[in-house]
């Protein structure tokens, strides 16, 4: 800028690639971003159309300005010329037309699912499966805590074999870690298989 | 969630009353595709002498992304809509003030092992 005496050594932009953190409202996805990212997650509010307005439910919302949709994300710098971005998508049913932006050009996806109400994640699976985007599955233990084998959510879930089911605690980095490594290394599996 | 909406399909066609599209001339959609969440933005320094004087608000912008910054970083720290910014973002393109470098490509059709050794090594390292 004009006026500016310090002068900053020129950057090349980084490349970067996205993986979606999806599942159920309130099934850890928020936390899970926050554990992995390099900064505290960060937000951004989409304005929504104001059809919803007159019917909007307002008990337990303190401070209503417009009606918006959040987004939260995180970032984990791979290399200088590499950079992952992880997007929570947005919980609720009728906010998935925000999705289809997303997953465009996503490497892939974590589908969160918290044992107690595994329904709660259904749609997002459904979503990844139908459009053909590869996914992973994270359950998350409530208090880190995992009552059921991971084989057996697998078969509630009604996921087919080669889908991995991790159990994980959304709190933990290297558990977000791990299961992000392993959304990674079925990524190459596939790409080797197609290759 | 701060804002809950009890109903909203996926056509948005009613009209969008938010007070940020004013920073866009009423404009709601920008006027080239460029700028996804992960679209790379940088200023051009020294910006193009022809160029004209940025508006307070695409100042800001510039000053944000003097280091290359991903569209949906720039949005949170200026707590505006993607959708406001990108329109503003297009402005800038236009007038030669910012570069844009696009995400990686990513198809499920051609998949890239090299790029995905790269995550894989570099989350190993976390």
């Amino acid at each position: 800028m004009a006026g500016s005496d310090t002068t900053l050594e020129p950057v090349a932009p980084p490349d970067t690639v996205k993986i979606l953190i999806a599942g159920g409202f309130g099934v850890g996805k928020t936390t899970m971003v926050g554990s992995v990212s390099e900064i505290a997650p960060l937000r951004t509010e989409e304005p929504l159309t104001t059809a919803g307005l007159g019917i909007d439910d307002l008990n337990g919302i303190e401070e209503k300005r417009a009606t918006t949709v959040a987004l939260d994300f995180g970032r984990i710098t791979i290399s200088q010329e590499l950079v992952l971005y992880l997007f929570g998508t947005p919980g609720q049913q009728r906010f998935w037309f925000m999705w289809n932006d997303l997953a465009i050009g996503a490497l892939g996806a974590v589908v969160l699912v918290d044992v107690r109400r595994p329904e709660s994640s259904f749609a997002a699976l459904d979503f990844f499966e139908r459009r053909g985007i590869p996914f992973v599955v994270g359950v998350n233990g409530f208090h880190g805590e995992h009552p059921y084998p991971a084989d057996d959510i697998r078969d509630a879930l009604a996921l087919p074999e080669h889908v991995r089911v991790l159990l994980c605690d959304a709190r933990e980095r290297e558990s977000c870690r791990d299961v992000l490594i392993a959304l990674i290394d079925q990524l190459i599996a596939d790409a080797r298989q197609a290759s | 969630m701060s804002a809950l909406a009890r109903e909203v399909g996926p056509d948005d066609s009613a009209g969008r009353l938010v007070r940020p599209f004013t920073l866009t001339g009423g404009r709601t959609r920008p006027s080239r595709t460029d700028f996804t969440l992960i679209t790379t933005v940088t200023a051009v320094d020294p910006p193009p002498e022809r160029a004209p004087r940025p508006q307070p608000e695409q100042a800001r912008i510039l000053r944000r992304c003097a280091r290359p910054i991903a569209v949906a970083e720039l949005a949170a720290h200026l707590d505006l809509p993607v959708s406001v910014v990108a329109i503003m973002l297009c402005d800038l393109l236009e007038a030669g003030l910012i570069t844009v470098h696009p995400p990686h490509p990513v198809t499920s059709r051609t998949p890239d092992l090299d790029l995905l050794q790269k995550v894989r090594d570099g989350l190993g390292r976390l």
